[in-house]
């Protein structure tokens, strides 16, 4: 085991991981925000999508001994932010959440999209998103919600 | 009515779902998230040949390993030994010493453990001594040496009829993932009483608890399900998965355990949509009117029974298109074989042969040359006919008019940026060499369950005071939301019957009698039923209370046959009303040796029109637009049922072009979201949808199930539409990038005579 200090969502935060340990495991279980989620574990599917020193990645694919020392921001600390709050009303009038598993990943690269760009073309936020993998929605109703998270933002 | 009396968000409403805020903010909890003081970590031993003799299992080291608290094997078991959706069960919950193994990922043995890593390092000290046997792949080969599942022939009309004009064709359809994002998990607690309690993503809890009950060896009662939320379904969650095993640990280690499976071992952890072999023969006269289908549709069922043998009917039934078709002879069977069992996912054998009877209508247009939406139209099932099992029509079947307005809908615009070529962001394709391709299909499909089943849900509704002293609605269904949107459906009928807004709709559990499974796009019409009906014997004691001339409720008050309000319907609230109903839909037949009888309750029909774009030296395709008419009855909440023609819309595109399990030797090659891939937001096309709502006489609300038609008739359209780009005869998919290239065909292994057993099967002539 060793020691991992980090700052989640603003907060030193400090615990013991293995070594092989992802931050995905390490944010879920270790420090319970359960936000993020674990849906293919091999960097595929977005699910687990956090923002590493403002970067957006997948939480899976890193280790969590490689976050020692960095600012890491999960769908939980986007509470606040405005972007996200507005892209969470939007994917829930724009029917953009079915079963509900990939939102927190796609509301989290949605955020990170808006942040650069209030006004992406369609082929922009499909390649934007194209990272994030959705099962139940056909993405429409997502594509449908950054628009207006996007309108709402002006 | 004033504009105040009218109850806001019922029934026909597009309205948000209630746990929309909880999933965009992360609260909402999957199986996946659960926690529990002490908790232990649970996994899987599984075979890793699809087909041996186990000589002897040794745990003795793992049991001694750190952080080790249970390691269970065959030996170890409580109660029954078998289980599965199917009756007497097959399936082991655990393999034994001197038992075989059927496929590969059969569980041998459980362990669970403080931490995850533990776990599987206990998993690795367990020695499982194996004697590797030849495993059964090959499902013609299976058929004929007696393994099988189930088979039917259903045989209506002259078995001799003769048509002017005869196509015959070979069909393949790979093996589908489910693929739900969220992966199969649940959390086991004991209780202090000796019984348990089980969070788990499922589809059913109820038929989860009956299997579950009884491999525990538990009296009723003593097990409890909750449902855990539920990452996506779609058939995967029909079968048990972690259920039992979690169970049984926990109850060893006396203490909370959590499982849930990584995407490789979802792969093999649920059942997939059966790949099937399909051999066709269509006839018509020379006008285009059919006179016969003749079909021979062999399913793989994988190892063990699961739900191949109502597969195997649906695919059957259905097997003749939504045509007036006045002889047909098809058989339909399932192969037992030493692979993954094969069970349900979204259309549910409909899929299969749609993509075979389409295919030839396309073929049978071309040989007449006849334009192929105009034979369709022509022969198009209408209310009163009969289906190939004999039964009549006696619902809404608007199929002409599906075809007629999703031929009508506009069609896309040519890609405008290169991105939104074929090969997308590779860029491989040259805009010159891209060929726009159209295609059209129809499919249909019943819903609920069929062949007799006693189909019902139960709903428990009561209406109370809340804390400001407003009348508040608690609804409570075992019913599982599994992303489809059951909660908004459950919660828009509660208003509607009984005029008042505040809806909770309570976690489900098996405290409350059984609503069935989520699947056969059934929830709307039959936990729907339930709620209505509930409520309504709830909203008749609110009008007793409140005596004449009380008529109706809504806007929070009760009303007199004017409509004006008489009073707030809280002030006949002094007792909370609570009423539990049980809806049953109309009882179904089996079906006879010939394939005849009144098998099933209802049925819903779509019509779908692909746009695709295909490079085909490159041997690339963009699906640029899927158009759609769907039969829904009625529209509940049209956002909602947008959103499931989208998102099935979605999983057609995959079928259709690149989602396939491949196996090798019993072994599955590609368990993961890197090698299965599916449909990313680059490769959803544009949806036009338009729903037709013909309201369905026998269904709550008029309203159809509305889950699996997107999936139907979706993939026989795109490949219509890259045959027309083509030329190519492209009969089998996912269709590969080799075949739109012409670099490869999917020949038929076997010669079988459409209509007759693979029993028969002869090799074909090796080429010259």
């Amino acid at each position: 085991m060793t020691q991992v200090r980090l700052q989640v969502n603003g907060a030193v935060r400090e615990a013991e991981a293995w070594p092989g340990e992802s931050l995905l495991y390490f944010l879920r279980e270790r420090l319970g925000l359960f936000g993020s989620k674990n849906a293919c574990e091999q960097g595929e599917c977005g699910s687990c999508s956090v923002f590493f020193d403002g970067e957006l990645v997948c939480s899976c694919l890193v280790l969590a001994a490689a976050a020692e020392g960095a600012q890491i921001v999960t769908v939980e600390g986007l509470e606040d932010d405005p972007v996200a709050a507005r892209v969470r009303e939007a994917m829930v009038a724009a029917g953009g959440v079915q079963c509900g598993f990939c939102t927190p990943g796609f509301v989290v690269a949605m955020t990170g999209l808006l942040r650069g760009n209030r006004h992406p073309s369609d082929l922009e936020t499909r390649e934007a998103l194209s990272g994030n993998l959705c099962r139940c929605t056909g993405y429409v109703r997502i594509f449908e919600a950054v628009r207006r998270a996007g309108d709402a933002l002006e | 009515m004033p504009e105040g009396l009218r109850t806001r968000g019922g029934v026909g409403e597009s309205i948000p779902r209630p746990d929309g805020p909880d999933k965009v903010s992360g609260r909402f909890s999957f199986g996946s998230d659960l926690t529990a003081p002490g908790m232990l970590f649970g996994k899987t031993l599984r075979s890793p040949h699809p087909h041996a003799l186990i000589r002897s299992i040794d745990v003795e080291k793992a049991t001694g390993m750190p952080g080790v608290k249970a390691v269970l094997t065959a030996a170890d078991l409580p109660g029954e030994r078998l289980y599965s959706l199917h009756k007497p069960p097959d399936q082991p919950v655990l393999a034994a010493a001197g038992d075989e193994v059927r496929y590969a990922g059969e569980p041998v043995a459980i362990v669970a453990a403080e931490h995850p890593e533990q776990a599987r390092a206990a998993l690795e000290a367990i020695a499982v001594e194996y004697e590797v046997l030849a495993p059964l792949l090959d499902p013609v080969d299976a058929i004929q040496r007696g393994s099988v599942l189930r088979e039917l022939t259903i045989r209506s009309g002259d078995p001799d009829a003769v048509a002017d004009v005869v196509v015959d064709g070979y069909y393949e359809v790979g093996q589908q993932d489910q693929a739900p994002l969220g992966p199969e998990a649940g959390l086991a607690i004991p209780t202090p009483h000796g019984g348990i309690d089980l969070w788990v993503a499922t589809q059913a809890l109820h038929v989860d608890l009956e299997q579950v009950e009884a491999c525990l060896g538990m009296r009723p009662g003593a097990v409890r399900l909750h449902l855990g939320g539920v990452g996506g379904a779609f058939g995967a969650r029909e079968d048990l998965s972690i259920q039992v095993h979690a169970c049984l640990l926990a109850l060893k280690a006396r203490r909370p355990v959590k499982m849930w499976y990584g995407r490789e071992e979802s792969f093999t952890g649920h059942v997939h949509r059966h790949p099937a072999w399909m051999w066709y023969s269509t006839g018509a006269d020379r006008d285009g009117r059919l006179v016969f289908v003749k079909a021979t549709i062999l399913l793989d069922g994988g190892a063990y029974a699961s739900s191949s043998g109502a597969v195997v009917a649906n695919a059957a039934c259905f097997g003749a298109g939504p045509y007036r078709v006045p002889n047909a002879h098809v058989w339909s069977g399932a192969a037992r074989t030493n692979t993954v069992p094969n069970g349900a996912m979204r259309g549910f054998g409909a899929v299969q042969s749609c993509f075979a009877y389409e295919g030839q209508m396309d073929l049978l247009a071309a040989r007449l040359g006849l334009d192929p939406i105009e034979l369709r139209l022509k022969n198009a099932i209408r209310p009163g006919d009969r289906l190939i099992t004999g039964q009549a029509l006696t619902g809404a079947a608007p199929m002409a008019k599906l075809i007629d307005l999703c031929q009508g809908l506009p069609e896309p615009p040519a890609p405008s940026d290169s991105l939104a070529l074929p090969g997308g962001a590779g860029n491989v394709a040259s805009a010159a060499e891209v060929v726009r391709g159209t295609g059209f299909a129809v499919g249909f499909k019943n819903i609920a369950y069929s062949e007799g089943s006693d189909d019902y849900a139960t709903a428990r509704v009561r209406l109370q005071r809340g804390p400001d002293g407003a009348a508040v609605v608690q609804v409570k269904t075992a019913a599982s939301e599994v992303g489809q949107g059951l909660v908004t459906v459950c919660l828009q009928v509660a208003r509607t019957e009984l005029g008042v807004e505040a809806v909770e709709i309570e976690r489900a559990d098996t405290t409350v009698g059984d609503a069935g499974s989520s699947s056969a796009s059934r929830q709307t019409w039959m936990t729907g039923g339930a709620v209505r009906d509930a409520a309504r014997l709830v909203a008749a004691e609110v009008l007793k209370r409140a005596g004449p001339p009380a008529q109706a409720l809504a806007g929070g008050h009760v009303l007199d046959e004017e409509g004006a309000a008489l009073a707030p319907i809280e002030l006949f609230l002094d007792e909370p009303i609570e009423r539990e109903f049980e809806h049953h839909h109309r009882p179904t037949s089996g079906l006879d040796p010939a394939g005849q009888g009144d098998a099933h309750v209802s049925f819903m029909f779509v019509a779908h029109r692909a746009t695709v774009d295909v490079d085909a030296e490159a041997g690339l395709a963009r699906v640029a637009q899927v158009a759609t008419a769907q039969d829904v009855g009625r529209a509940i909440n049209p956002l909602q049922v947008h959103g499931q023609i989208e998102g099935g819309i979605a999983q057609g595109v995959g079928l259709a072009t690149m989602e396939e399990i491949k196996l090798k030797d019993g072994l599955i090659r590609n368990a993961s979201f890197t090698d299965y891939i599916i449909p990313t937001s680059l490769d959803m096309p544009e949806v036009a949808a338009v729903l037709v709502e013909e309201p369905e006489p026998e269904a709550p609300y008029g309203a159809k199930g509305v889950g699996e038609p997107p999936l139907i008739s979706s993939p026989a359209a795109i490949v219509a539409a890259m045959r027309a780009a083509t030329g190519r005869r492209l009969n089998r998919v996912p269709v590969s990038p080799e075949e739109l290239a012409g670099l490869s065909e999917c020949r038929p292994g076997w010669l079988v005579r459409p209509g007759q057993s693979p029993a028969e099967a002869v090799r074909p002539a090796p080429p010259l």
